[in-house]
């Protein structure tokens, strides 16, 4: 199976160790990624913030690169899905838009694409069952709290996935993997994106309450699909020690699975996650 | 709606036509406050910033720290009963603040124009610089220091941005957006 992929700007950079496990996750699945050639930036809250039409015009872009592929789009961060899907929304559903966007990426827009976050892509294209059978280490022990964010569930009307209110999927993987999701109702919340910059203080005031909600459901880390969260929670906390750290939901797959590389991704956290890790016998 | 006064009627309208939202049927139920996480940092509930719009209250709502605070997070309008999306309304508001000249939050703003330079003249964003560039530009050159050599070290901050080929349709994407708006 091939899927187009764009990684997005902080894949490149802060979400390193996002790209590198989603890479190699869908390698040993089976799942073969194929980068969008020269994509642009999807503008991210900055474009849709000051220019409507930017917001969508640059997305539309990889859309454009996209269609030239035959391939359905995988996008991990999930803000980057989050305006290529919506682009994808207007370009279907509003015709005076379409026509707009399409004079200025220069291009003819045939709707032929499925975009996906690469959550989505995995449990739709592979399959939770699929997932559980490569399993070489199950993750025995480890108690985690799955937190979805903002922008993969909503607006549910455009990315139509899961249940926006109390959604499912990373929590099944989770499972699947051999370690334990624990329920809390902080699932959707929002971390404060890309706050943490301009107005740290609210940014950490959101973190942190979800930290001690994760600390009080009994979790002993989060998971993530998301850059802007997991940087967020490691990054914008009181105390940075090894409490809490979170993982993109790639990277416990490919613990799981027992994949070589896993040691290079930990490495990269702001929050070294090996202590939890070799507390659970999982790492050395 | 009916307005008295013209000026309180353009504005309304202006709003509902750029967010393409039916603001008109906000009853003021509050479900979009109780579910919003921002609104300790902010000066007004979404409820009341939709009221405003309703009564063409434009100073009051362009002025406020509120449209800028708010993350797009999308829970209010994803619960809204009247199937408002209270983000896109934000998000006409700030554009007409920018027009305006009436930008509350100016660093969030300055933020997102160091971002969009960065994305205009790479391609793509060049997290080292577009942070560097943002905390000169706001004169808060001290603060997340140790993150960022953090980041640095780990090799999470590379020197160089990648440069696309494309450039001269990105360039044309940027241009033709802003003179449209």
């Amino acid at each position: 199976m091939k899927l187009s992929y764009f990684p997005g700007c902080s894949l490149g950079s802060t979400a390193k160790e996002y790209d590198y496990s989603a890479r190699s996750v869908c390698q040993a699945l089976g799942m073969e990624l194929v980068e969008l050639k020269d994509w642009v930036c999807c503008g991210a809250t900055s474009a849709h913030s000051t220019n409507h039409l930017l917001s969508i015009a640059l997305p539309s872009r990889n859309l454009a690169l996209a269609q030239e592929t035959g391939l359905d789009l995988a996008v991990p961060c999930s803000a980057c899905y989050n305006r290529v899907k919506k682009a994808d929304y207007n370009m279907r559903h509003n015709d005076e838009m379409r026509q707009k966007i399409e004079e200025i990426v220069e291009f003819k827009y045939r709707g032929q694409v499925n975009v996906y976050s690469l959550l989505e892509a995995l449990i739709t294209k592979i399959g939770v069952e699929a997932i559980a059978k490569n399993v070489k280490k199950p993750l025995k022990g480890l108690k985690v709290v799955c937190f979805y964010g903002c922008l993969l569930v909503r607006p549910p009307e455009v990315t139509c996935f899961d249940n926006s209110e109390n959604p499912v999927a990373l929590d099944n993987i989770v499972k699947a993997l051999g370690a334990e999701s624990i329920p809390w109702s902080y699932k959707t919340d929002c971390c404060g994106a890309n706050l943490g910059l301009t107005s740290s203080n609210v940014v950490q005031g959101m973190v942190n309450r979800l930290l001690e909600a994760a600390k009080e459901a009994g979790a002993m880390a989060l998971v993530t699909a998301c850059p802007l969260c997991q940087s967020n929670l490691e990054m914008r906390r009181k105390e940075r020690g090894t409490d809490l750290p979170a993982f993109y939901f790639t990277e416990l797959i490919g613990l799981a699975m027992d994949l070589p590389d896993c040691r290079k991704w930990f490495n990269l956290h702001l929050i070294n996650p090996k202590p939890l890790l070799q507390s659970l016998s999982l790492a050395d | 709606m009916s307005f008295l006064n013209g000026d309180k009627r353009n504005f309304f309208n202006a709003v509902r036509e750029m967010s393409r939202q039916p603001i008109e049927l906000c009853y003021q139920c509050q479900k979009c406050a109780s579910g919003c996480i921002a609104t300790e940092y902010a000066d007004y509930y979404p409820n009341e910033i939709l009221r405003m719009v309703q009564f063409g209250q434009k100073d009051r709502v362009l002025n406020s720290s509120s449209i800028w605070i708010c993350s797009s997070c999308e829970t209010c309008g994803a619960r809204c009963p009247n199937g408002i999306n209270i983000a896109e309304v934000m998000d006409a508001l700030k554009e007409i603040a920018i027009r305006e000249n009436k930008v509350k939050e100016k660093n969030i703003h300055l933020f997102h124009s160091v971002f969009l330079n960065s994305a205009r003249a790479h391609g793509r964003v060049h997290e080292g610089t577009m942070m560097a560039i943002y905390k000169f530009k706001s004169g808060d050159l001290m603060s997340d220091m140790d993150i960022g050599w953090e980041m640095f070290r780990k090799g999470k901050l590379p020197i160089l941005p990648h440069r696309i080929k494309a450039k001269g349709q990105l360039r044309k994407i940027f241009d033709k957006t802003t003179a449209h708006s």
